[in-house]
């Protein structure tokens, strides 16, 4: 462990860090390593051709969305801290952690993750998924053979389904009920990225043979 | 009750009837060496039909008493089916052995091994839940690969503790004997768990890791049973680290090997179902036949049957369910089911009467015992420590109370004991004593587990299945998630779960489908585009039916009202999907139907073409009750035509002319009445008049205006031909009509256009209200006018139906033509004498 030490040691802050996004040191260490593979200019931040350059988020159907998801509005760039807060939404949740209400939200509980996604949809930012917002979504990861006019109606019915106060666009609140069963996947895949806590070292390994 | 005695009754005199082939076998034997002196009219042939005729019968009693307990649903509440149909063969076998005094009957290993379990391991493998299943695979091979050897290996080992320590008295055994027997023993029963645990509805999650354990140890168990019975044949003295290395060794290739037959058979009946669309009737028979195939060929290479039939099925069913056509789809479905009910029904009933024999039953106290607790403890203690060791790794962990169901439901069944049955009586000399435990083992099991099973859930509060409608919504939201996660993945450089299930997606999407899909297939697997289509249908469906509870035929005859609620309930549905209908529903350009209908019915069609089914039964409704006001009664009839290769109902000529004729007749009647009666003020609609220069012109030459209102119709109804007697008959006018219009309509058309009876555009809510607003004469020609420019926008709904509907009924196609020619504007006046030649004519 020597070696988290010396990483840790460079990068600043680090103990907020680790309070605030609930990491440990170890995935720390991980995240910064990856965070400099992706740094290839060495400045210490990230722009998006940083994150173009990943040969497989390039064939992700909303890879752009994602990526644009790390930039805070207004920034180019995007710099060590904030790359971990934002993949701090996909820490699962902590089950053993006990309920305080007065604490604030975690960032990675299921209403934060579900805000994430929302926030993929909701291009403009308006607190809402209008139609031509699941229209783009749509026509980005169905690009089959479906028709305009199929797409279109898929968005309508979409809309019509989750749509509880009929203004024809979907909140954050009526996003967040839509799926009962499949919210909780989620957590359970994202608990995939960081479930990491007991397989450290292998996945730790992986990344020094890719390196 | 009565019910139940009843059927019993019946059950005993059925088996009253099979015990006594002896002396069936008598009587023909003294009719048929006698030589024959005259010519016998008829004679007993017992004797040459016994065996197809017993094993008929056996599988009717063995249904008839499934039926008898579904008659009686308190009782299968308490008691799971399984364990009511072993009651019942114990019934059975009692008054079998009464009769005989002796047990006639016994489920053969060899017919239990290759006519019963192969179609409950391929029922099973095809009707798994997939995703679920690859995604727990990991876990559920090690609850069947790992569990299994440690529930033979720590009950072969205890019992020979305890056979050492003198506990068992006096027996002829082995180490090596007590481990096959715990090799035997150790595997959970797929059919027995199935039984029970689908009636608890555990939630998923734990039910396929029990279903899926359950079906590949059944492998696996056979594969350590076949080990350690060649362990049995060496003699302990030559087993040294070489033969157990090697024992390693076949166990992982058999049960790999297996499974990769079973994938090759996957591969296969996937290719075929590629090229089988002319011959749909027997689509589903390839299934059957390669899967048993599978499980065959694996057998024949001694490699693990059951694993090759289980993969065959999982791995084949997503693309043969895209593949094939919907109706061959539920076939198969449907087909299975009966196939693994039906067996596994008899393997219970055969369970319970081999027990009533008393030349197997050897009773061994301590041994029988013991080997109950040893088999509950260490399922419990194997179930613990592995589910322990997994929850390392588990995402979500398995908590307390789902590994306390997991190791309760550990039912042990049929597998275990055809195994002990295969078992060789020189080598074995305790073969009896094994027999007699594994029976009540399962007895045990299945009774007992199996009754407590439901009121421990209850207790436990084991988290059942959430029944959750799938919405598209919610679809669309698992595919961001899903996109997300490989995006979060790829950006924090991790290779996980999700990067393999993206890998193995783009594989499956680039190759995969590419060579086991038929291109149409390919298209429609897309899960949000399914879910759409499924949700459409769903919509279709309750809008007839809503439609039928309201007034029958206010689907097509019903216009403004059903107009009214379409728009409401589902214009935001279909809007999109005919924009065509509703621009031209409010007039203000007049783009030429037949296009539109061209047009527009493809993206229709393909999200109605399934519903056929359904959508027929509600335009069968409504001819029929068209028909009914039209016709005498004697003629309304469906004539079945006996067909292997197709399905369709025969459509009859003849019937369909007669249809014809009748209507036309009585359409005359109407307008000779009407005519002397006060002709309505005469005002043609601007929908009517816009078309009359367009055909008026071709008006009398009907071949010319066929090529041209009517072609296209002969595009969409590709099955509409039915009428091609009628047209040799004549080409003019009353045919085309009847063939683009159906039998309705041509009458209207003449009456309308000499008369120009009534508005069309006229606001009518609906026929019932019209009769009242008109004298009764008059109701068809308003009927059929008013029905012209208002039912469009329902009608472009029924129009891909129809299109896709199969059947060439004829009353389906009296109707649905007609409404079809309501939409493409009218066809030439023709002079209503014209009408009546035709008419009589024919």
């Amino acid at each position: 462990m020597g070696s988290t030490n010396s990483t840790l040691s460079k990068i600043p802050n680090v103990e907020e860090l680790m309070q605030e996004t609930g990491f440990t040191p170890a995935h720390i260490v991980r995240l910064y390593d990856r965070f400099e593979a992706l740094d290839k200019e060495k400045t210490g931040h990230l722009r998006p051709q940083d994150f173009g350059a990943i040969n497989r988020l390039a064939m992700n159907p909303i890879g752009d969305r994602i990526i644009g998801a790390f930039f805070s509005p207004g920034q180019e760039t995007v710099d060590f801290h904030s790359f971990v807060r934002t993949l701090a939404h996909f820490r699962p949740v902590d089950k053993k952690r006990p309920k305080d209400p007065s604490m604030p939200e975690p960032v990675n509980s299921r209403t934060s993750k579900l805000k994430f996604a929302f926030q993929l949809y909701d291009q403009d930012k308006d607190g809402k998924i209008s139609r031509a917002e699941l229209l783009q979504v749509l026509r980005s990861m169905l690009e089959m053979q479906v028709t305009e006019e199929q797409l279109e109606s898929i968005a309508d019915r979409t809309i019509q389904e989750a749509d509880l106060d009929k203004d024809d666009a979907i909140s954050f609140e009526e996003f967040r009920k839509v799926p009962p069963a499949r919210a909780l996947r989620l957590t359970y895949q994202h608990g995939a990225f960081a479930a990491q806590g007991t397989q450290n070292t292998k996945t730790c390994k992986v990344h020094a043979h890719r390196k | 009750m009565p019910a139940l005695l009843r059927s019993t009754f019946v059950l005993v005199m059925v088996l009253l009837a099979i015990s006594r082939p002896s002396l069936a076998s008598e009587a023909t034997g003294n009719g048929t060496e006698n030589t024959i002196t005259t010519l016998p009219i008829v004679i007993w042939k017992w004797e040459e039909i016994h065996f197809p005729y017993l094993v008929a019968l056996w599988v009717l009693v063995s249904w008839l008493c499934k039926l008898v307990f579904q008659l009686n649903p308190c009782l299968t509440r308490v008691i799971p089916e399984s364990g009511l149909l072993i009651c019942i063969g114990w019934v059975l076998g009692g008054i079998i052995y009464g009769a005989d005094k002796v047990q006639t009957f016994r489920l053969q290993p060899f017919t239990f091994f290759f006519y019963l379990l192969p179609q409950i391991v391929l029922d099973a493998g095809y009707s798994m839940p997939n995703k679920l299943f690859f995604g727990n695979l990991g876990a559920i091979l090690v609850y069947a690969v790992i569990g299994t050897c440690w529930n033979a290996a720590t009950l072969g080992l205890a019992l020979w503790g305890c056979w050492l320590g003198g506990a068992m008295g006096n027996i002829d055994t082995g180490l090596l004997q007590l481990l096959l027997f715990g090799s035997l023993i150790a595997a959970v029963d797929p059919v027995a768990v199935i039984a029970v645990f689908e009636e608890v509805h555990v939630n998923e999650v734990l039910y396929i890791l029990v279903f899926g354990e359950s079906l590949l140890n059944d492998g696996v168990t056979v594969v350590l049973f076949n080990v350690f019975d060649a362990f049995v044949s060496l003699g302990g003295a030559q087993i040294d680290a070489v033969e157990i290395i090697k024992g390693i060794i076949s166990f992982f290739v058999v049960a790999v090997g297996g499974s990769l037959v079973g994938v090759v058979f996957a591969l296969l009946i996937s290719l075929l179902t590629r090229c089988t669309k002319n011959i749909q009737i027997i689509e589903p028979g390839f299934i059957f036949v390669l899967g048993y195939l599978s499980y065959l060929t694996a057998e024949m290479l001694s490699l693990s049957a059951i694993l090759s039939c289980t993969f065959c099925g999982v791995c084949c069913q997503k693309y043969i369910n895209a593949n094939m056509d919907e109706r061959s789809v539920s076939t198969v479905r449907s087909t299975m089911k009966v196939f693994a009910n039906g067996s596994e029904t008899i393997i219970f009933v055969f369970l319970g009467i081999s027990a009533i024999d008393p030349s197997i039953w050897v009773w061994n106290t301590a041994f029988i015992l013991l080997t109950l607790l040893f088999i509950f403890v260490f399922r419990f203690i194997g179930v613990f420590l592995l589910t322990w060791i997994l929850n390392q790794y588990r995402l979500v962990p398995l908590d307390f109370i789902d590994q306390l169901v997991m190791g309760y439901g550990g039912l042990r069944g049929a597998v275990a004991y055809g195994l002990v049955l295969l078992l060789d009586e020189n080598k074995y000399k305790e073969k009896k004593l094994m027999i007699s435990t594994t029976l009540i083992v399962v007895y045990f099991t299945v009774m007992l587990q199996g009754i407590t099973m439901k009121p421990l859930v209850t207790w436990l509060k084991v988290k059942r299945a959430a029944v959750s409608e799938r919405t598209l919504a919610e679809k669309i939201q698992n595919r961001t998630f899903d996109h997300m996660l490989v995006a979060i993945e790829d950006i924090s450089g991790q290779i996980g779960d999700n990067y393999m299930r993206d890998k193995w997606n783009n594989f499956e999407e680039k190759w995969l489908y590419w060579l086991l899909m038929t291109p149409i297939a390919r298209k429609s697997c897309d899960p949000i585009f399914n879910i759409f289509h499924k949700l459409n249908i769903k919509d279709a469906t309750s809008y007839v039916k809503e439609g039928e509870r309201r007034g029958s035929l206010a689907f097509v005859r019903n216009e403004s009202k059903a107009d009214v609620d379409f728009n409401k309930k589902f214009g935001a549905d279909f809007s999109e999907m005919m924009p065509y209908i509703m621009t031209e529903n409010m007039g203000p350009d007049h783009v030429p139907v037949s296009s539109i209908l061209r047009d527009s019915v493809p993206s229709v069609c393909l999200d109605m073409h399934e519903q056929d089914l359904k959508m027929r039964e509600s335009e069968d409704f409504d001819a029929h009750h068209l028909l009914q006001q039209h016709l005498y009664k004697g003629r309304k009839q469906h004539r079945h035509r006996y067909s292997r290769k197709h399905l369709e109902v025969n459509k009859d000529e003849h019937e369909v002319q007669e249809i014809f004729q009748r209507t036309m007749r009585s359409r005359l009647e109407s307008f000779k009445s009407a005519k002397m009666g006060v002709a309505p003020p005469k005002k043609i609609s601007k929908h009517l008049k816009k078309d009359q220069p367009q055909k008026m012109p071709n008006g009398k030459s009907a071949d010319t205006s066929k090529s041209h209102a009517y072609g296209d119709e002969d595009l969409e109804f590709s099955e509409g031909d039915s009428a091609s007697g009628c047209e040799a008959a004549g080409g003019s006018f009353p045919m085309r009509a009847y063939r683009g219009a159906g039998i309705v309509n041509p009458a209207f058309m003449a009456e309308m256009d000499t008369m120009d009876p009534m508005p069309p555009m006229q606001q009518i809510p609906s026929w019932l209200a019209e009769a009242e607003v008109d004298s009764s004469n008059m109701v068809p020609s308003q009927r059929a006018q008013l029905r012209l420019p208002w039912t469009p926008s329902n009608l472009r709904r029924l129009a891909p139906l129809c299109l896709s509907t199969h059947s060439n009924d004829s009353f389906l196609l009296a109707d649905s033509p007609a409404t079809q020619e309501g939409i493409s504007e009218l066809p030439p006046p023709p002079p209503p004498q014209d009408g009546q030649g035709q008419g009589t004519h024919k």
